[in-house]
């Protein structure tokens, strides 16, 4: 079904593209989920001590080359940004390309690491750490499966030289994606 | 306003669609709002009949319910716990959030259409597909899930407990998904009332219902997260057989406690404030009043947003929490008094002065306030932490947050539903049967709960199934005839719904003539637009001269003056 | 109010009353004056003909004075009512008064037990009784019960007492009552427990010192 844009959508009476509110909202509703999420995981590590030991089985190298892989991916979002800015929209979508490149190879340790912990026995059922190690980082992989996705459609659409200003927003997500990993690495591996 | 012939192509355009396309695969917000409105309705059909089954349970128990058949135990929970879920998240939350949101944002801010229509679209499809998965609940194996809509583990993380696998997973899928949905709605609420407003309108002209629909909409949006975070750890507990909540192993069942009424206590304020917004229009459009003091009630309902969210802990004052942290959250609750209890102060001053028209939508605006305040100085019962350890998980609290619930649901939706009307359909409804329908349906509604007072107070505890198992609670014959009373009280109200059905009917096959824009004679945009109207809304897209409520101004003829009306219209005319 | 139905059976019960009927008195006043002048205004400037209604915006210092008494009312109220509930809730819920004897209380589904401390007044040694849906406490001590659960939650509850607390898997929840008057009452559940929360009723029997006395030594463990 052809679908042209209420007047709604053009409007601006807030001083700012409807889309980069929209994104700005559904970021503060996302900071929400993850945020209770660690909260309860903090209260608890904090109320079980003996969690150290399960935490020293995670794999803190595979946790930092995958939050160095995220950061370059962010790099590469943000040039997104700046192409499509210039109005360039083939670079803007070869640089999304880039980042959803760098999603899948955050995906590809994790599913090695995670592969690796469970043969080891370290599974979801094993200790309340676990659970929370799994359900964390997996919420979060989800995010970086969904953001991957979103690039996919715009970098199609920018390629194009369509819907230019999506690729800020696309942007934003991924950042955020990003912003929560940085909060989990230490959560989840560091924190011995 | 270059874009306007642009709507008009978008006019033509649109008729031509199939009724399946018009009907089910529809972007225009006016479609959405009926679409979540009727669900919703559905919904709380069900929901009744859950409370028709269970209040005979109670007043007879044991007996055969007709309609039902006979109840045990194990059913009386679940219809319990489902009533209580249908009727919050499937009930008062699409209809006074989604559908009136959704009709009234785009038609009082003067744009055509939400921000985000196809987002929009979504959001409904995703609440229906919910609304699917927690009806399928009941039939599965085991039946559905028993363990009270506030579903604290472990009961409701093991299913050795609740006996109902496949139910309660099915529940607790179909109520994050409807929080999806609520998620998509509200970005669209909260950007559609921030971005598309008509030019001229500022700030403090936009009209109070959409104001606070935006609010109740922040509020779910910061508030949800950490239970849709807990509903997958639940999840996981459940199925998976993690330790999130599962004491053996290092999780707290506390935990969900907190992240489950984190979100619970302003869900209360975000269902209250669109019913309080729509009163607020009502009562100054039926007594010709500006609203009293408009900035101070939206500090008001700013201030209620922002302590709402650390009240949370009095639901949970004797579940094993710090008691010196009760004390924190007794001081937070009996705050949260002053901006409730000043909203119905400013709606009362309004009155003062007007020239009160007791049309049916003022009977439900007014009856909204009259009922509310009962549940609103109930409140303070409960939030004493000293009077809440005799009065926590007793009827008392029922009848409490049903003189809430109730006038927050369901007078609610009448009297949007009698206001917009015109609007949504074109024609009046009657009036003579909508007063009797109405006073038929506040004597059920009184006469269901203010038993309840009673009951708890003498020490009826929740979610009991059957009373003659505690002596003490049957000895003296005046708590079954409570009971009794209780349940008759249901049945009228009940009953008294068939009035509205005829209403509606009568309504739809009389061949009254359209009732114009404006049949109220009210300020706000869409009395503008045609009833209903079209795709696109407005025949020109508005512009603002003025806030909402100029009405009875004393140098004018007429006593309501449109916000879109250009101001030296006034003096040709 | 409650008295007429529930008997006062603790220390506590009277304050716990007391608190409710001053939250009441001030509610009902409240409630009551907001009603007559909501219904006052309602019928005082109901529709006449040829009578327009006023243009008041709510600004003006005269008018909203109106809605800042009140306002004002509204928080003194509030304060009363703090003062009171908190320390009603001190005494029940903060206060730990030295016990003469510890019992402690089990839930499982859908039944209580009690572990009574016996002669030595402390729980966990073999004199201890342990009985199903009945505890035994003497008029007048001040018992410590120390709350657990083996499956899911439930609510230790005796109106009588006015008493109520939840007690929660892998937790101890303790509290404290102080029985003033003999006689035998209810013990409920008031959380949720699944299939048989509904028939989760216990007694607690209220013994004066002879009989208390008689019971202990009737139901002393043999051995001891």
């Amino acid at each position: 079904m052809a679908h042209a844009k209420p007047i709604a959508t053009l409007r601006t009476a807030a001083g700012v593209p409807v889309g980069r509110l929209a994104m700005w909202w559904l970021l503060a509703s996302e900071i929400v989920i993850f945020g209770g999420l660690l909260v309860g995981y903090i209260i608890h590590r904090n109320g079980h001590p003996e969690w150290a030991i399960e935490a020293a089985n995670t794999n803190t190298l595979a946790g930092a080359i995958n939050t160095f892989v995220l950061l370059t991916s962010s790099l590469s979002a943000v040039l997104a940004h700046q192409a499509a800015q210039t109005g360039n929209g083939k670079r803007a979508a070869r640089f999304l390309w880039l980042t959803i490149l760098g999603a899948c190879m955050f995906l590809v340790i994790k599913s090695f690491e995670w592969t690796h912990e469970i043969q080891l026995g370290f599974t979801l059922t094993k200790s309340g750490f676990w659970s929370f190690y799994y359900c964390a980082a997996g919420l979060h992989a989800a995010h970086v499966i969904a953001g991957s996705i979103a690039m996919g459609v715009v970098a199609v659409d920018a390629a194009k030289g369509k819907e230019l200003q999506r690729v800020e927003y696309v942007g934003i997500y991924w950042h955020f994606v990003d912003v929560v990993w940085i909060f989990l690495f230490p959560l989840l591996y560091i924190a011995k | 306003m270059s874009a306007t012939d642009h709507a008009h192509d978008d006019h033509g355009h649109h008729e031509q669609q199939n009724f399946f396309l018009k009907y089910f695969w529809s972007t225009d917000h006016k479609i959405i709002a009926q679409q979540y409105m009727w669900t919703g309705v559905f919904m709380a059909l069900i929901g009744g009949f859950l409370a028709y089954a269970f209040r005979m349970q109670l007043a007879f128990p044991g007996k055969f319910i007709p309609g039902f058949g006979y109840m045990s135990s194990l059913e009386y929970n679940a219809a319990v716990t489902n009533h209580g879920t249908i009727m919050i998240f499937w009930f008062a939350m699409p209809v006074l959030i989604a559908a009136f949101g959704n009709l009234l944002i785009p038609l009082m801010v003067g744009c055509d259409d939400m921000v985000f229509p196809r987002i929009n679209r979504l959001s409904y499809q995703v609440f229906l597909i919910s609304a699917v998965i927690l009806v399928s609940s009941f039939f599965v194996k085991g039946g559905g899930f028993n363990g009270a809509w506030t579903a604290y583990p472990p009961l409701s993380a093991n299913s050795d407990y609740n006996m109902a696998p496949a139910g309660s997973s099915l529940w607790l899928i179909a109520v994050a998904l409807e929080f999806v949905a609520f998620l998509l709605g509200g970005i669209n609420f909260i950007v559609t009332a921030m971005s598309s407003r008509a030019p001229g309108m500022r700030m403090w002209d936009v009209p109070i219902v959409v104001w606070m629909i935006v609010v109740a909409s922040i509020l779910f949006m910061l508030s949800v997260g950490p239970l849709f975070a807990g509903a997958v750890m639940l999840l996981f507990d459940q199925n998976f057989g993690t330790y999130f909540f599962n004491p053996e192993r290092g999780g707290d069942p506390i935990l969900w406690q907190h992240l489950f009424w984190f979100f619970g206590h302003p869900e209360v304020y975000v269902v209250l404030l669109p019913a309080m917004g729509m009163s607020g229009e009502i009562i100054a459009t039926f007594s010709r009043k500006k609203l009293f003091a408009y900035k101070t009630l939206l500090y008001t309902v700013f201030a209620t947003g922002i302590i709402s969210f650390f009240v949370w802990a009095h639901h949970q004052f004797i579940a094993g929490i710090d008691p010196r942290m009760a004390n924190v959250f007794t001081v937070t609750t009996l705050i949260i008094s002053v901006p409730i209890a000043e909203m119905c102060f400013l709606y009362i001053a309004t009155l003062y002065g007007g020239s009160i028209r007791l049309k049916v939508p003022m009977l439900w605006g007014l009856a909204f306030v009259a009922e509310f305040l009962l549940g609103g100085v109930t409140g303070i019962f409960l939030g004493a932490s000293g009077a809440d350890i005799y009065f926590h998980d007793t009827y008392f609290v029922v009848a409490h947050f049903h003189y809430t619930f109730v006038p927050i649901a369901i007078i609610g939706f009448f009297m949007g539903f009698t206001y917009w009307f015109p609007k949504m359909y074109g024609k009046m409804l009657n009036e003579t049967l909508g007063k009797i329908h109405f006073w038929i349906t506040i004597l059920g509604f009184n006469m269901i709960f203010i038993p309840l007072f009673f009951t708890g107070m003498w020490g009826d505890h929740r979610r009991i199934y059957n009373y003659s198992h505690f002596p003490d609670l049957v000895k003296n014959g005046i708590m079954q005839d409570l009971r009794i009373m209780a349940t008759v009280g249901l049945l009228i109200m009940l009953s008294a719904q068939v009035i509205f059905l005829m209403n509606l009917i009568k309504t739809a096959l009389s061949k009254q003539e359209n009732c114009g824009p404006n049949p109220w004679k009210s300020n706000t945009l869409e009395w503008t637009a045609p009833s209903p109207p079209g795709h696109g809304n407005f025949a020109v897209m508005p512009t603002v001269y003025r806030g909402p409520y100029e009405y009875s101004l004393p140098d004018r003829e007429s006593d309501f003056w449109p916000q879109s009306e250009p101001p030296d219209a006034d003096k040709q005319a | 109010m409650i008295e007429s139905f529930v008997p006062q059976a603790s220390s506590f019960a009277a304050e716990i009353d007391n608190l409710i009927l001053l939250v009441t008195v001030i509610t009902m006043a409240w409630f009551v004056a907001a009603q007559a002048i909501f219904f006052g205004f309602i019928f005082k400037f109901r529709e006449k003909p040829g009578q327009r209604a006023m243009h008041i915006d709510g600004y003006k210092p005269e008018h909203k004075r109106w809605i800042t008494y009140p306002h004002n009312a509204v928080l003194v109220f509030d304060v009363i009512v703090l003062v009171f509930a908190v320390k009603a809730w001190n005494h029940v819920k903060i206060d730990q008064p030295t016990p003469n004897t510890t019992v402690q209380v089990i839930g499982q589904r859908w039944a209580w037990t009690f572990v009574h401390a016996g002669n030595d007044n402390a729980v966990g040694t073999p004199d201890d009784i342990k009985t199903a849906d009945e505890l035994h406490v003497k008029v007048g001590d001040i018992v410590r019960f120390e709350g657990t659960s083996r499956d899911t939650l439930h609510s230790f509850s005796v109106p009588a007492f006015r008493l109520k607390q939840d007690i929660i898997p892998g937790r101890v929840n303790s509290g404290w009552f102080q029985p003033t008057v003999a006689g035998t009452y209810t013990i409920q559940c008031t959380e949720i427990c699944g299939i048989g929360h509904g028939v989760m009723a216990a007694r607690i029997v209220v013994d004066t010192a002879e009989s208390y006395a008689t019971w202990m030594a009737a139901n002393a463990p043999s051995g001891t």
